[in-house]
């Protein structure tokens, strides 16, 4: 039965309100084929399986299961049927331990599946702790929950949404290693991602959107990252420019000997931290998640205050900030970028108007303890505008936007007050090549009019494309600072795992 | 083998919480006649006599306004502690203590003609409802305790604290020993709206706080905090906006219009400080507040028929003969079926055919 594909979709149509997300969706995935969904943020890809995953109806279209046709009406039928999905967007309880999450989906007791857990983590290089609680955790360790949830759940169709966004590099190696062995054993695969060498790597077809319609079914071992790029956006996309250095350079944000023990003993604390932030310089943050860097962020944006039992001090311009909040340091000139967009950067069922003043309000939006709406949903279309975001509007509630677009606008709020000092975390994750370069170019371009900018990403590609300065982040220390110039990914990837005398020699080396 | 499943809905309509409304209000009259069927009285008579008697006459009329006042006004305070998910179900004992501390006044100015005693009184209601669930605020913002229980619990205490005082230091010393306070002069009294019924000024208490309610759900920047922070908390922490602040605002706000509340029945049809106050509308303000869909306009809609059901409730002990007991059922059964109706707002339970199985199995 070779030739009867796994799953078959026919003319899978569906219209949101504002546009047709699917237009007339054909596909065929075959037991062991490993099959590439790839288009621009909001072509469809999400919507596409969330349909075969029957947590979205079609208007049209038929779904075939190993040549039945069948009527997939919700994510319960599509898990008995043998279909996993890893979602874009998490769906873990916060308050449950990794193990708890997973037995609401895989049967066996609590103690049971905490073996399994650690044994296919270990197996499978995916890092869980299974007594840990969601909540404590950062965006990689929740992925990583979620690719083991569908992982132990053996299903016959494995549908991954971005599964390799928040993880570290020798995660995704070992990721697409464990994908190539069940894919060998019959099992289906179904992958989105913007990363197009990934998919060069790891499929075997590729099916191509655009504006919810599949424009192109190519193989992903002939094609090119360049000739997809083109297929997916019809045109050719250019590098940021990085022009060399410029301004004085002076210390915009000082933190000294930063030190945070959080109440969660499985939650990373940050240990002894100095970080200087420098005009016109953009610094990188290099590290797997869950290192600290979380706590990092949050303690140099507010949200977090170090307890009496921490040392250390952040400094803006030379005023210490003291217990200002996120917003206080906000009107001071200190963004934030956080990593999760939906639910943190941005409320779901608010409009992006609503979201537009959660960070900019004290840009003029208030006046006598009153919103201007007017001037609100002003900004939103702006923010719209400047990053082109695909969306119904500033009327468009945050959730009914694609991740990617959603993440083009956080951005973009979090720029439009031209910020002195802007803190990102994963600022491309999730958005699609060519507006990732757009958003990398916006980064640049407000370093080149003299702000600080913190960048903490887990893709070093990234972090060596973008940035002055890179530090490396593990286990709650920080490296000391190096000039990309003189360093190379391979070392960087060394500090990562500890070694920070890797990049340490290397600064001698050159001075 | 067949099942049953629930399951989110994946998309919502606009209309729909004004559908759930709608309907809870049709699934209970359908109750509501079960319930006469069993006391032997034509449903439609039933439903006749509570639902559309009341309004006949201008008594009914005037009596319902009477009843929604403090419905209205304890509702719209609640609602703003409701969106932002602070629990405040304590109305009923922030409404006793605030018609103590009026009460308080009019003792204290006795025999006096000043308009400006029942201003005075209203502002005393207010911190004295305020003052009550200011205690629940500082334990949940202090302490984080839970305000759900605290606010409950305080109610029982509110509760002792009149019976306290109405048999001692605020008896009338002239009442042959009733546990009760001495008759208000008319200058501690809302003024009668309508002549011939009991209908009085503090209705426009309720519609004021209605009209500031609107202006502040949609425009109010504070508002818009508290709703962040009970929607999304994570954002809300990511804004910077306080989760304390919302908490002591919340409980500050409903505390102060459950107050007032209490003002307008002691100031109003009682004329005393006595032992029952209130029919359980600090109670029945939740049921009004989630009726209300938590909209300002929608509460106007929704505390009309809560007090229509007070009302009705009265009449068709009168005309039908069933006891008074079925106000509290029809409550009962409104909130039930409003909250089984919101739940399929946003999820729906569907019978998987053993077809469906059958054809998994085939698949398999
Ligand atoms: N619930 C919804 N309501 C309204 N519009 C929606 C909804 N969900 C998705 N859309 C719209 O459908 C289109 C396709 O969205 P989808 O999430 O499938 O994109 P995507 O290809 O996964 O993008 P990304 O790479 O950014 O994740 C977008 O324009 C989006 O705004
Ligand atoms: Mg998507």
């Amino acid at each position: 039965m070779a030739d009867t594909p796994l799953l078959r979709l026919r003319g899978v149509t569906k219209a949101y309100p504002a546009v047709l997300a699917n237009d007339a969706v054909d596909l065929d995935v075959m037991p062991g084929e490993i099959h590439a969904v790839l288009g621009e943020n909001g072509a469809g890809k999400s919507t596409l399986v969330k349909i075969i995953y029957g947590s979205v109806r079609p208007d049209a279209g038929t779904v075939e299961w190993r040549g039945q046709q069948v009527d997939m009406q919700s994510p319960l039928k599509a898990r008995d049927l043998g279909i996993g999905m890893v979602f874009q967007h998490f769906s873990l309880f916060e308050t449950l331990t990794a193990a708890e999450n997973i037995s609401l989906a895989v049967p066996g007791s609590i103690a049971e599946l905490s073996e399994r857990i650690r044994a296919a983590s270990a197996q499978f290089g995916l890092d869980v702790e299974p007594d840990s609680r969601v909540q404590a955790m950062t965006v990689g360790e929740r992925q990583r929950i979620e690719i083991l949830r569908c992982i132990l759940q053996e299903p016959k169709l494995i549908i991954m949404d971005e599964p390799t966004s928040v993880l570290p590099p020798q995660g995704i190696a070992k990721l697409f290693e464990t994908l190539r062995r069940l894919a060998s054993e019959g099992i289906g695969i179904i992958f989105i991602s913007h990363k197009l060498d990934e998919i060069k790597a790891l499929c075997d077809t590729a099916t191509v959107m655009r504006g919810g319609r599949v424009v192109g079914v190519v193989d992903a071992k002939v094609e090119d990252a360049r000739s997809l790029t083109r297929l997916m956006i019809g045109r050719d996309i250019a590098a940021p420019s990085h022009a060399a250095q410029r301004g004085d350079g002076h210390a915009v944000l000082e933190a000294a000997g930063l030190n945070y023990t959080p109440l969660d003993p499985f939650a990373p604390a940050l240990k002894d931290i100095s970080l200087t932030l420098r005009s016109g310089q953009i610094t990188g943050i290099a590290g797997v998640s869950g290192n600290g860097q979380d706590a990092l962020t949050r303690a140099l944006a507010g949200e977090i205050l170090q307890g009496p039992q921490d040392a250390g001090t952040i400094a803006l311009d030379g005023v210490a900030l003291g217990a200002d909040t996120p917003d206080q340091r906000r009107e001071k000139g200190l963004h934030f970028v956080p990593e999760e967009r939906l639910g943190r950067g941005a409320v779901p069922i608010h409009t992006l108007s609503e979201n537009a003043g959660l960070t900019t309000h004290h840009a003029g939006l208030v006046n006598w303890g009153m919103v201007k709406l007017g001037k609100r949903r002003a900004l939103a279309q702006e923010t719209i505008d400047a990053m082109d975001v695909r969306c119904g509007g500033p009327d468009a509630t945050a959730q009914s936007l694609s991740g990617g677009n959603l993440q083009k606008f956080i951005v973009g709020r979090e720029l439009a007050l031209r910020p002195k000092v802007l803190i990102a975390s994963q600022p491309t994750w999730g958005v699609d090549v060519g507006a990732a370069a757009a958003i990398r170019q916006k980064l640049i371009d407000l370093r080149d009019e003299g702000a600080a900018i913190l960048i903490v990403s887990e893709e070093i590609e990234e972090i060596f494309e973008i940035c002055d300065t890179i530090q490396v982040m593990f286990r709650g220390r920080l490296s000391p600072p190096v000039q990309v110039q003189t360093t190379s990914i391979d070392d960087v990837g060394l500090a990562m795992a500890g070694d920070f005398d890797a990049l340490a020699l290397k600064e001698c080396a050159h001075v | 083998m067949s099942r049953l499943v629930i399951e989110a809905r994946p998309e919502r309509s606009v209309w729909a919480p004004i559908q759930v409304s709608l309907l809870a209000v049709f699934l209970t009259c359908l109750g509501g006649s079960v319930l006469f069927m069993i006391y032997g009285v034509s449903p439609l008579k039933g439903l006749d006599a509570i639902f559309i008697d009341p309004l006949r006459t201008s008594y009914g009329i005037g009596e319902i306004l009477l009843k929604m006042a403090p419905l209205l006004l304890i509702a719209q305070g609640l609602a703003i502690g409701f969106r932002a998910q602070i629990w405040n179900i304590g109305a009923e004992g922030q409404l006793i203590v605030g018609a103590i501390a009026a009460t308080a006044l009019a003792i204290q100015f006795q025999g006096t003609t000043s308009p400006l005693l029942l201003p005075a009184m209203v502002l005393a209601g207010m911190i004295g409802g305020m003052c009550w669930a200011g205690i629940a605020a500082l334990l949940r913002a202090q302490f984080n305790a839970n305000e759900i229980l605290v606010t409950f619990m305080l109610t029982s205490v509110a509760l002792q604290l009149l019976y306290y005082l109405i048999g001692g230091p605020m008896r009338d010393p002239g009442g042959f020993n009733f546990p009760q306070s001495i008759r208000f002069d008319p200058a501690a009294k809302f003024p009668i709206l309508i002549e011939g019924t009991r209908v009085n000024a503090s209705i426009f208490i309720g519609l004021a706080a209605s009209a500031i309610a609107v202006v502040f759900v949609q425009r109010s920047f504070v508002s818009y905090k508290m709703s962040v922070g009970g929607i999304a908390p994570a954002a809300a922490t990511y804004a910077g906006f306080s989760s304390k602040k919302a908490i002591w605002l919340a409980l500050l706000i409903s505390g102060g219009a459950a107050g007032m509340a209490g003002v307008g029945e002691v100031s109003g049809p009682l004329g005393m400080l006595q032992r029952n106050i209130s029919p359980g509308y600090g109670y029945a303000g939740i049921i009004v507040a989630v009726l209300g869909g938590l909209h300002p306009i929608g509460i106007i809609f929704a505390s009309a028929l809560m007090a229509l059901v007070y009302v009705g409730g009265d009449f068709a002990l009168l005309s039908v003969g069933v006891p008074n007991a079925v106000t509290g059922i029809f409550q009962g059964m409104l909130l039930t079926f409003y909250l089984a109706c919101s739940f399929l707002l946003t999820s729906r339970i569907r019978w998987i055919k053993p077809d469906d199985l059958k054809q998994e199995a085939m698949a398999d």
